[in-house]
């Protein structure tokens, strides 16, 4: 529906699925999984946590032209990492709010799951876990909504 | 026109520490932190960001907090601290259809796929006044809402989609938007001038002032532009929020929004080049704002009388009028600038009406 929206590389879109994670997960899960990360690098600050804002679009009727809705807070950051390969890998954080912590370290899981060397590792040790939680999450949610339809029933009248 | 002033600023020191301690309220009673008025106030945070026109719970419960709890106070500051930001990113445009349900409902089809989903909505409740609530133990958290066994239907099909395929309902579509990479216009960047457009208009509804639009909105079903409106479908819910960095150039999510979405469904006569069909008023809010995006469904339908060919009648019709009053900060601002010192002004016209009196009482004595 959006542009520019090619359908992306199988790396690219591993890629956009944990840093969505990354990004929809609590800070402090995260905080918890970086201090268990084995054999912690040395991350470089290659830029440091911003705060600023993301104009937020809608369209008109949902489907039509595009319109301004309003802003939302958002910080970024990028961190560098040095792989025992030798590669430096820059990993980003992009996320909802004034939360500087969290785009940090949603900065370093993406260095760190750049990493062949890692990503197995990391993936299953923090973005399955952190993913399956999302998903419980939303379909308690979702689950307390449903319990909330109206189940219609028509009366039948006279005889 | 008023002047400089000086002197008072003791005065004023007093005033502010009086304003902080009146704020505060009785130092005896527990003051209420950012996240209690983030969670138990949500829908007066809900409302301070749409019309602060920046989503960010955290932010509008503590300007609610330093405002005294007053609601166009609170937006003012939210509004001055945007302007402190710089804008890192445009987002892609939110997709509503996958919303995660909290609530929808139509008024105009009973059995519409996916169901009508309450949610935690007032109609239903009877106004009386829960003095359970005023108990000191009188709330108890656990008693969780009940779960249904499985989850709402993943398609949630929004009712304009169900209408369109018969063509009865005029179609929105990325058509409608030519060039996808154009940038939108944007009223915090440039002037209003007019038309403005429906773009222009949308983004200034959804940051209007909610008493505003709601009387409008009134007015027009009162007859005042007439309208024939049916609440298509209404939906809340969080929606992802993705952006594309500059960096990556992909999409990646950056976290999710609460919004509410109203699809007005309008009886339209047809005109010499539209057929007679359903017309569309749109309304999407930041936030559980129900009443809201109703009434701004109604105004952006009433709004679009010049592109349908209808008569502009009424003030609800008028892009000019409407656009030029429905911000509460101006509004407000301009209405309470006239407690600032106007001495000058005001000993002009002071004289000039003794003089008028003078020359009035002259001529009665003269004939």
């Amino acid at each position: 529906m959006a542009s520019a929206a090619p359908s992306p590389d199988p790396d690219t879109a591993a890629r956009q699925r944990w840093m969505r994670v990354l990004s929809l997960a609590p800070v402090d899960r995260l905080e918890a999984a970086w201090r268990d990360v084995s054999d912690p690098p040395v991350p470089r600050t290659a830029r440091p946590p911003e705060i600023g804002t993301a104009m937020v679009t809608g369209r008109a009727g949902g489907t039509g032209a595009r319109f301004n809705l309003g802003e939302m807070t958002l910080t970024r950051c990028a961190v560098a990492i040095d792989g025992a390969d030798g590669a430096t890998r820059v990993g980003h954080g992009a996320v909802a709010g004034r939360a500087s912590r969290h785009a940090e370290l949603a900065a370093l899981f993406d260095a760190l799951l750049q990493d062949p060397a890692r990503r197995d590792e990391l993936t299953k040790a923090v973005i399955e876990p952190l993913a399956a939680f999302l998903e419980e999450r939303r379909c308690d949610e979702s689950r307390q909504a449903a319990a909330s339809r109206v189940d219609f029933f028509t009366m039948v009248r006279g005889e | 026109m008023y002047v400089a002033v000086k002197g008072g600023e003791a005065a004023i020191d007093a005033a502010h520490a009086q304003l902080a301690a009146r704020r505060r309220g009785d130092p005896d009673l527990a003051a209420l932190t950012v996240a209690q008025i983030r969670d138990q106030m949500a829908l007066a945070v809900a409302r301070i960001m749409a019309e602060g026109s920046l989503y960010d719970p955290d932010l509008a419960a503590l300007a609610l907090k330093q405002a005294w709890g007053d609601v166009a106070e609170a937006i003012f500051l939210v509004r001055a601290y945007r302007t402190t930001l710089p804008r890192l990113a445009v987002t892609r445009p939110l997709d509503t259809a996958a919303m995660a349900v909290q609530r929808r409902v139509s008024a105009t089809f009973k059995d519409l796929p996916g169901g009508q989903v309450l949610g935690p909505t007032f109609d239903y409740t009877h106004r009386l006044i829960d003095f359970a609530l005023a108990a000191e133990h009188g709330e108890d958290a656990s008693n969780p809402p009940p779960s249904a066994e499985e989850p709402l239907d993943a398609a949630m099909p929004r009712i304009a989609d169900i209408l369109d395929t018969d063509g009865l309902i005029e179609p929105e579509t990325d058509a409608d938007d030519p060039d996808p990479d154009a940038p939108v216009p944007d009223l915090t960047r440039a002037p209003l001038t007019f038309p403005a457009g429906r773009a222009l208009r949308l983004q200034a509804l959804a940051r209007g002032d909610e008493g505003f639009l709601l009387s409008l909105a009134y007015s027009s079903q009162r007859g005042h532009g007439t309208t024939h409106p049916f609440a298509g479908e209404i939906r809340m819910g969080t929606v992802e929020v993705e952006i594309i960095p500059e960096d990556l150039g992909f999409p990646v999510t950056i976290g999710v929004v609460t919004v509410t979405e109203c699809q007005m469904v309008n009886q339209f006569q047809g005109s010499r080049t539209a057929p007679p069909q359903f017309t569309r008023g749109y309304g999407l809010v930041f936030g559980f704002a129900e009443r809201k995006a109703m009434a701004m469904a109604l105004v952006d339908r009433a709004l679009r009388a010049p592109d349908l060919g209808e008569a502009v009648v009424a003030p609800v019709q008028d892009e000019e009028f409407v656009l030029s009053h429905l911000d509460v900060v101006e509004a407000s601002g301009f209405v309470q600038h006239l407690k600032l010192p106007h001495y000058v002004d005001f000993q002009a016209e002071l004289d000039a009406v003794r003089r008028m009196r003078r020359a009035a009482s002259g001529e009665g004595a003269s004939s």
